[in-house]
């Protein structure tokens, strides 16, 4: 028996929980029957460190640093008196009669059962009739890539070193060799130059960086930092600290290429080689993740394969602007309001359109609409393969062309979206499939 | 005539920016911005490059032991170093709210610098 019962237990408290709080209640639940459960002390996530500008553009029309853009977020559930546990992590999501919900079938809609522990409750069961998964994701770590060499101290994730620079004040090394280019590495390649650490050298494994252009620019190149494309770390040297890192150029195959080794003497290795979905939980639910994003599988309402369970952020598929998880998210509270207010509605229209990534795109959020449930416009995001210029983004209605659209620039390090408008699905006879593609400019 | 291809660093959507300057370095023509603030960028970028510069103060008897602020606006960006090491000179106590200003006119450059984060008071 459930300690408490709520509507939606949101889990996670990290921009996309908050901004799925807020809407879940202006959507219509009371701020009583909505809860958000936050492993750490503070609200407000991963957003806490990140202190450089460039948030909320799109959402408020200024430039924020990431502590502003949090506290507007808390400041809004705060407003709306929405209850959050901090301090409390969830260590299990199940469903009532134990039974995946999935298994349980559709029309029986079984209670979702959050296990959680905290200092003051100990370990406490609350019972909800959606929940939202929020829970972000987490740096591929040293262990992960396969990189030679010896442990020393000294070899961190670029959110890490993040965390000691921006939340606790501490330098973790004075001469730094980053290898990886995502954000946060070249976000980090600053921060620490501007606190006196040299930065000797960014090497990224792929041919193309995987982070955002402006930071290439705003990050390395007014600082002179060189990045080094197509190179990897193929040794670490020393025993207790890091003492030097050789890195090396790849082949297409990506494997070094012999006689390219450049050794760099340096105190501090930064990794920042990708980020993961964190969806431990997700999986004990019996929630179905794509093996491309490794984030849950969604339909037009950002509800996963287990009903009433929906997800929204990184943990779903990580972005790389904060101003789009604040929009999935508010999204994704939106239609929990609505699953739990309008039950067993919208019914009738029982079709399901798969939607497809092909040619360069390598997935899509959501794979599937269901005609019943979509709102007049509906978002399509997705990231592509490699970088394209001057091709086109084609969706495909069954498999003719329905749009094309030219872009000077694709990029992976850079999530695009589509827009369908409802009647443009409705107006379409048989429709069966959506695809999206990209359409490089020769094939035209 | 100059053409300058920059990558606009406004907000994260990085838009590609083509600046056309006549031979007196006099901008003609920018193409490529979406938005009024990739013009202004644009156009300073290839005159006066300017910079908001983001780091972190010392907080005595804060729940955090470092604030994190900002300009309040633009400065040169080669004075950002001399910001930096101005702003960490600086220690403040506790409570601090976010816009509270920390530093009137850094480096001399007619920009103040405010609090990014509340922190509040350590419970003693």
């Amino acid at each position: 028996m459930a300690d408490k019962s709520y509507k939606t237990v949101i889990i996670g408290g990290g921009p996309a929980g908050l901004a799925a709080a807020s809407s879940a209640v202006d959507s219509g639940l009371d701020a009583g029957d909505v809860l958000v459960i936050e492993r750490d002390n503070v609200l407000g996530g991963i957003l806490n460190q990140c202190i450089h500008n460039g948030f909320g553009l799109h959402t408020f029309g200024e430039e924020l640093t990431g502590p502003e853009y949090a506290q507007r977020f808390e400041d809004k559930v705060k407003e709306r008196h929405i209850p959050c546990l901090l301090s409390t992590i969830v260590v299990d999501i199940s469903t009532e009669d134990g039974k995946t919900a999935r298994e349980a079938g559709r029309e029986k809609n079984p209670k979702k059962i959050v296990s959680a522990m905290n200092k003051t409750d100990g370990f406490f069961t609350v019972e909800a009739d959606t929940v939202i998964l929020a829970m972000g994701c987490r740096e591929r770590p040293r262990g992960a890539l396969n990189i030679p060499g010896y442990r020393p101290a000294g070899i961190y994730t670029a959110g890490t070193a993040q965390r000691f620079v921006n939340i606790e004040g501490k330098m973790p090394g004075r001469k730094v060799v980053i290898l990886g280019s995502g954000d946060i590495g070249l976000i980090m390649a600053r921060r620490m130059t501007l606190e006196g650490a040299k930065v000797e050298v960014v090497a990224e494994l792929m041919p193309y960086s995987g982070g955002l252009k402006r930071n290439i620019v705003q990050c390395l190149d007014d600082f002179g930092i060189p990045l080094k494309l197509s190179h990897t770390v193929i040794d670490i040297q020393g025993k207790e600290r890091v003492e030097a890192v050789t890195i090396a150029e790849v082949g297409p195959d990506r494997r070094p290429i012999p006689g390219t080794e450049e050794t760099y003497e340096c105190d501090t290795l930064l990794l920042s080689c990708g980020l993961i979905p964190e969806n431990e939980l997700s999986t004990q639910l019996g929630v179905e993740l794509s093996r491309v994003t490794n984030g849950p599988v969604v339909n037009e309402s950002l509800e996963t394969s287990v009903p009433g369970v929906f997800a929204c952020g990184n943990v779903l598929h990580v972005h790389d602007l904060v101003d789009y998880v604040s929009e999935e998210a508010s999204e994704a509270g939106k239609r929990a309001a609505s699953f739990v207010l309008h039950e067993g509605e919208n019914e009738e229209d029982g079709t399901v359109i798969p939607v497809t990534a092909a040619d360069g795109v390598r997935y899509t959020v959501p794979s599937s609409i269901r005609i019943g449930h979509m709102e007049d416009l509906q978002r399509i995001r997705f990231r592509v393969g490699a970088v394209f210029k001057g091709a086109s983004v084609e969706i495909d209605f069954n498999d003719t062309v329905f749009r094309s659209q030219k872009k000077k620039i694709l990029a992976p390090g850079e999530m695009e979206q589509v827009i369908l408008k409802k009647s443009d699905l409705t107006g379409f006879d048989g429709l069966k499939s959506i695809t999206i593609r990209v359409r490089k400019n020769e094939d035209i | 005539m100059k053409k300058t291809e920059l990558t606009c660093i406004r907000c994260p959507i990085g838009c590609a920016i083509t600046v056309t300057q006549d031979d007196d370095g006099k901008v003609t023509d920018i193409t490529g911005n979406s938005c009024p603030n990739g013009y202004k960028y644009a156009a300073n970028e290839v005159t006066n490059p300017t910079r908001i510069v983001t780091t972190t103060v010392r907080v005595k008897g804060g729940t955090l032991p470092v604030v994190s602020v900002k300009t309040k606006g633009d400065v040169p960006k080669g004075k950002m170093f001399e910001c930096v090491k101005a702003i960490n000179k600086m220690e403040v106590s506790a409570p601090v709210a976010i816009g509270d200003v920390i530093v009137h006119d850094v480096a001399g450059t007619g920009v103040d610098v405010v609090a990014t984060k509340n922190v509040a008071k350590a419970q003693a």
